[in-house]
């Protein structure tokens, strides 16, 4: 049943490294991760890989193959030809650790900066209410797995580091979306300091956000074109700027 | 050198390592977005043949020129001037920059045209030529925030657009209840055209998308459910309606020249 | 090495081991009480293994039935544990739940809606009404970022107050704990390493929580994540706290064991529902023949009416496919023993031949996507192989109900699935999710208690230098054993031999081959560097593991009976005698020690909650007689 696979998996660190050959044993079934996991305990033991759940439900394992952002749990290698040389690298966004570990925490710093959720004062725990429709549209944001695929591929900061420092990203747009929509946020400025302090802006909906992400949240559609018009609702808006609404806006 | 090259990133030294047809896509739609220009362009400056026997081009359609072939105009009403600036202007060029404009600036064409002109960037995850990179966030693409503008405008066009597939019912003669190719071709651009504008992004968050509660506007929800539902299928309506105001313009050209004949069907 | 000049130190009010929601509610809490805290994950945050519950949060807000309350759910939790449950935890539980829930909305927390716009409750397995707040299918996800992102209120707070967000509270991401530190008989600290560097780190705390999850990985198949390795329930041990109960682990018969992209994944009961059927590698429907006595007249004795019965239910017996979970575990197992099974150690579970695709998609989808999205497996085409999972354990540090606090160690607090004594012998679904908010937070209160008590604890040198030989010990060995291969080993001897059923003799042995591989772990060797390297990471959680696997199979050849998530082969059948007592695992820094100790008496209004004839089932008549204990 078991038989030979190529595989390519860049090893090094943030001085040197390069892609190295390995062959081996693959099983019917199996995903990317197996094999890693088997090149691990057979051959390289000290090959840095991040996995939790194995199930794709936690999102540690993102890296690329084939050049392709994924999660090496929901890579079946099966989806490969069968004489393929399957090539693994770690992602090519975010500064590497080790191996196939690359280190995440801009988006963890990028997380502190979103205004927290406000809830209306006077609001005691038991009493909300809202319905199922007016809170859909911002469950399938907290769908997110933070596996940080989107914000991998997005070119914005993948091929300008320097956009790094104003620019949230996808899985940040979502979340500001998600609390922009959110029934019973209170908090006023979001669409505003998405576009000034967030980079909402730098965004040019290219898609690429929405082509990687393993929960299909559709993160352009309905999060990111979504704050791009509420944003012109207050900025931009014909109608607004006719009525002279707009000074009186920024106060929002 | 910034981005995927950083001396903090991986050394790989391959713009991408996709092993896929990535610039396939992307080529494609250079292609046809490309051809689109060169003809519509063509077109624009050619200012004739756009009408023949009740059949108006959408090219030339509002008429607003005095340039305009009389039965073209709406009632004769010709605000424009044929000449600016001793320019003899096309009554298309006038007209063109609001569908134009909407289609510019509409969200699906952006990630279209970026991706297969601007290459920023040309596929996912593979790397982009340029070294700096501002996106959406100053002049000139801080105007892609009028797209609202437009989708106003075009909603005004499509009903002009509507208004000539209507006239095409009539026979040569100018008797109404009759209908030919011409006809068909007209009604099928002109309703295409309400499903690009309707499934548009800005058109699902102005309808409904802007509210914080669905619960309180029952009626709005429920046209935003189904705008949602075409704004999936916006980016397949971009190309149908493109594909079918551009054959319209050709089969009223075509028919204009004499180089076929408009067939009726009664 | 690392030597005290250079070693990495922090110091916080309260240490956080964990940062699952048991760890995040207990940090929330400690925060607010005013304290500094540090949290302290294995991996990136936010990945616990929280994230994979699915089913829903258990509280009675009454919400879908107005007649739940906290005593009916009380007496659910009670009964589902097999009346082993600490009562008093129960009772918490039970109580403060709805609190926890409705405070994860306050926190942004978006559960799905019932139509008058409360928080919707669903039915699940042993709650007398529906109970279970959820979100869809990815309520644990939703509870773990909520609390995440209240994490970041708070710093966000802080940040306004101090111009530091980190300044209170703050996330140590990919940092693993070697050893909590004592000094004075109190808790003083923690030791550990940096995942990334392998540098290491010391953190001084006069109080740590842990908050580190469960075991799985000990076993062969299982539905945890690599992070369950038990590290919290031997660091406790080895701290000076007792493991109490660790013989009930939760298992489910049917477990996908090949392949390996799903092992342990569950197959639902379902899936037999619907006409799945098992069968051994000789193509036999083995299940005929373990039909026990007390069964015979409900199910099928022969194919043909076990087929019937799908189509008549009124004039057939069940098949026996649909025997209670146990006894479907003990078949397969038998199965396997006797060199039946499949070459991967499991059996064949098959709905392909008897239900048309169609059919099976539109009955099962989550089974058939799930299968064929992560393994390309099509249960609608294939049989799949199964065999029992390791879930989730019932036993963990022995606690103080009220404040969470590890018995035996000052300064010491444990909540969640590392605690012990809130399921009894078996836990409900959905408990375990609002366990996690109600102990957390009780944890993080009794912390914060204890530290306004008492003051720092300063580490001695002594500790420090005890502690970072430890970690520098695998590096100077050559040769020697490798961790992945004695990993295997001992899952190995968990799988078969303390497994889902257990006998005396297999016990004992099972005993022997870990103190085995104990000795030879002392051995293991690591190659590569210090940074990011499994291999190094492994040889610490497989000492933890080692000693999970030991207490669970010294508790498990103790106790003579079968109750909960424990079956004795050897003892079928509850015995009153043994519920009265819980065992206890102490380490003395060589070999786990385990010894009886009477369960604390249920209080007399918590007792007279339930029917008496229902008691008599699980009491002996002097109980009954006493009726509680005050």
């Amino acid at each position: 049943m078991a038989r030979k696979l190529n595989l390519r998996i860049w090893r090094g660190d943030s001085t040197d490294g390069g892609l190295k050959d390995v062959q081996v044993d693959v099983n019917e079934g199996e995903v990317v991760l197996d094999v890693i996991h088997r090149v691990q305990a057979t051959q390289m033991g000290d090959l840095a890989v991040r996995w939790n759940c194995k199930a794709g439900k936690c999102g540690s394992c993102s890296m690329e193959i084939n050049g392709k952002p994924r999660l090496a749990c929901m890579t079946q290698v099966a989806s490969f030809d069968e004489n393929e040389t399957i090539t693994i690298t770690p992602l090519r966004a975010f500064p590497i650790i080790k191996d196939l570990v690359a280190d995440v925490s801009f988006n963890y710093k990028k997380a502190m900066e979103i205004p927290a959720y406000e809830p209306p004062k006077n609001l005691a725990p038991g009493e909300a209410r809202m319905e199922q429709i007016d809170v859909e549209r911002s469950q399938e944001f907290r769908k997110c797995i933070e596996c940080f695929l989107c914000q991998n591929t997005c070119h914005v900061i993948r091929d300008h580091e320097e956009n790094k420092k104003s620019f949230a990203g996808p899985r940040f747009f979502i979340r500001i979306a998600e609390l922009d929509m959110h029934p019973l946020d209170i908090l006023k400025n979001r669409k505003r300091t998405a576009q000034e302090e967030h980079g909402l802006g730098m965004c040019n909906i290219t898609k690429c956000c929405t082509e990687v992400c393993p929960e299909h949240i559709r993160i352009t559609d309905n999060a990111i074109i979504p704050m791009k018009e509420r944003v012109v609702d207050i900025k931009y808006d014909p109608a607004r700027m006719f009525a002279g609404l707009l000074k009186r806006e920024k106060r929002n | 050198m910034s981005g995927v090259f950083s001396p903090t990133r991986a050394n790989i030294k391959e713009r991408t390592l996709r092993t896929d047809k990535w610039w396939l896509e992307p080529a494609i739609t250079f292609g046809v977005l490309f051809s689109f220009v060169i003809y519509a362009t063509f077109r624009a400056f050619e200012g004739a043949n756009y009408y023949k026997d009740h059949l108006i081009s959408p090219f030339y359609s509002p008429c607003l020129s005095e340039a305009c072939v009389p039965e073209a105009t709406i009632f004769g009403w010709t605000p424009v001037s044929a000449q600016i600036f001793n320019f003899a202007l096309s009554p298309a060029l006038i007209i063109l920059i609001f569908p134009l404009g909407f289609r510019m600036t509409c969200y699906y064409y952006r990630k279209a045209y970026y991706r297969a002109f601007w290459l920023s960037p040309p596929a996912c995850a593979v790397a982009e030529p340029h070294t700096k990179y501002t996106g959406e966030t100053r002049a000139p693409l801080i105007l892609q925030n009028a797209h609202r503008w437009f989708f106003y405008a075009g909603l005004v066009f499509n009903v002009f657009l509507t208004y000539d597939a209507i006239i095409s019912f009539k026979s040569v003669e100018g008797e109404w209840g009759h209908m030919s190719v011409g006809t068909v071709v007209l009604l099928v651009s002109s309703t295409l055209l309400w499903f690009y504008s309707l499934s548009c992004h800005t058109c699902r968050h102005t309808i409904g998308g802007r509210l914080k509660h669905f619960s309180a506007h029952p009626v709005r929800y429920k046209l935003w459910t189904w705008v949602s539902a075409l704004n999936h299928k916006h980016q397949q309506f971009a190309w149908y309606s493109l594909a079918g105001v551009a054959f319209a313009d050709i089969y009223v050209r075509q028919v204009a020249t004499g180089a076929w004949t408009n067939f009726y069907f009664f | 090495m690392t030597s005290s000049v250079t070693l990495e130190r922090h110091k916080y009010d309260v240490l956080i081991i964990g940062a699952g929601g048991a760890g995040l509610r207990a940090a929330v809490e400690a925060r607010e009480a005013g304290l500094s805290v540090a949290i302290i994950c294995k991996s990136l945050f936010g990945k616990a293994h929280t994230v994979m519950a699915e089913g829903g949060a258990a509280a009675s807000m009454g919400n879908v039935n107005d007649n739940d309350s906290w005593m009916v759910h009380f007496r659910d939790t009670m009964r589902g544990g097999k009346f082993l449950n600490h009562y008093r935890m129960a009772e918490l539980h039970a109580k403060e739940a709805p609190d926890r829930i409705w405070e994860l909305e306050m926190w942004g927390a978006l559960f799905d809606r019932t139509k008058e716009g409360k928080i919707s409750q669903r039915n699940f397995g042993g709650h007398e009404y529906p109970r279970l707040a959820h979100v869809g299918d990815r309520t644990g996800l939703e509870i773990i970022r909520t609390m995440q992102q209240k994490i970041v209120q708070l710093q966000q707070k802080d940040g306004r107050e101090f111009g530091d967000m980190e300044a209170k509270i703050k996330v140590f991401a990919e940092c693993t704990i070697t050893e909590i530190l004592k000094e004075n008989g109190k808790i003083s600290g923690a030791y550990g390493y940096w995942r990334e560097t392998g540098a290491e780190v010391l953190f001084e705390a006069p109080a740590v929580v842990i908050a580190t999850g469960g075991v799985g990985k000990t076993f062969k198949i299982t539905s945890n994540s690599w992070e369950g390795t038990g590290d919290g329930h031997a660091l406790a041990l080895k701290a000076g706290a007792n493991l109490v109960d660790m013989e009930f682990l939760q298992f489910h018969p049917t477990g996908m064991v090949w392949p390996p992209s799903v092992r342990g994944i569950l197959v639902t009961e379902s899936v037999r529902g619907e006409g799945g059927i098992l069968t051994n590698s000789e193509g036999e429907r083995f299940m005929f023949k373990y039909i026990p006595d007390v069964f015979k007249d409900k199910y099928a004795d022969n194919e043909a009416e076990a087929d019937r019965w799908y189509e008549d239910q009124d004039n057939n017996r069940r098949p026996p496919e649909l025997l209670p979970r146990d006894e479907v575990a003990r078949a397969i197992n038998s199965e396997v023993k006797a060199g039946r099974g499949t070459e991967h150690g499991g059996v064949f579970l098959d709905v392909s031949k008897r239900i048309p695709a169609e059919v099976i998609k539109k009955r099962l989808p989550s089974m058939w996507h799930q299968f064929y999205e992560l393994a390309g497996v099509d249960i609608t085409k294939e049989a799949m192989e199964v065999g029992p999972t390791c879930h989730y354990v019932m036993g963990g540090v022995e606690v103080d109900p009220d404040s969470a606090a590890a018995i035996g160690v000052p300064g010491l607090f444990a909540a969640g699935e590392v605690a012990g004594g809130m399921h009894g012998s078996n836990r409900l679904g959905g408990n375990s999710l609002t366990d996690l908010l109600v102990f957390g937070r009780r944890a993080g209160a009794g912390a914060a208690e204890y530290v306004k008590n008492n003051g720092a604890n300063p580490v001695s040198d002594a500790a420090i230098k005890s502690a970072a030989d430890r970690i520098e010990a695998p590096f100077s060995r050559a040769g020697g054993e490798n961790s992945y291969s004695l990993h295997a080993e001992l899952q190995e001897v968990t799988h078969n031999l303390v497994g889902i059923i257990r006998t005396r003799v297999e016990l004992e042995k099972a005993i022997e081959m870990i103190a085995d591989i104990r000795a030879r772990s002392k051995n293991v060797a690591v190659s590569g560097g210090r940074k990011f390297n499994p291999g190094f990471h492994l040889a610490f959680d497989l000492d933890n593991m080692l000693l999970v696997a030991e207490s669970t199979a010294k508790s498990a050849l103790l106790r003579e009976e079968s109750r909960g998530g424990h079956t004795r082969d050897d003892f079928p059948g509850m015995n009153p005698k043994w519920r009265q007592l819980n065992q206890i695992a102490s380490f003395d820094g060589d070999k786990v020690n385990i010894k009886s100790q009477a369960l604390p008496a249920i209080r007399k209004e918590l007792f007279d909650l339930f029917d008496i004839h229902e008691l008599e089932k699980y009491m002996t008549p002097e109980e009954i007689a006493k009726g509680g204990s005050n």
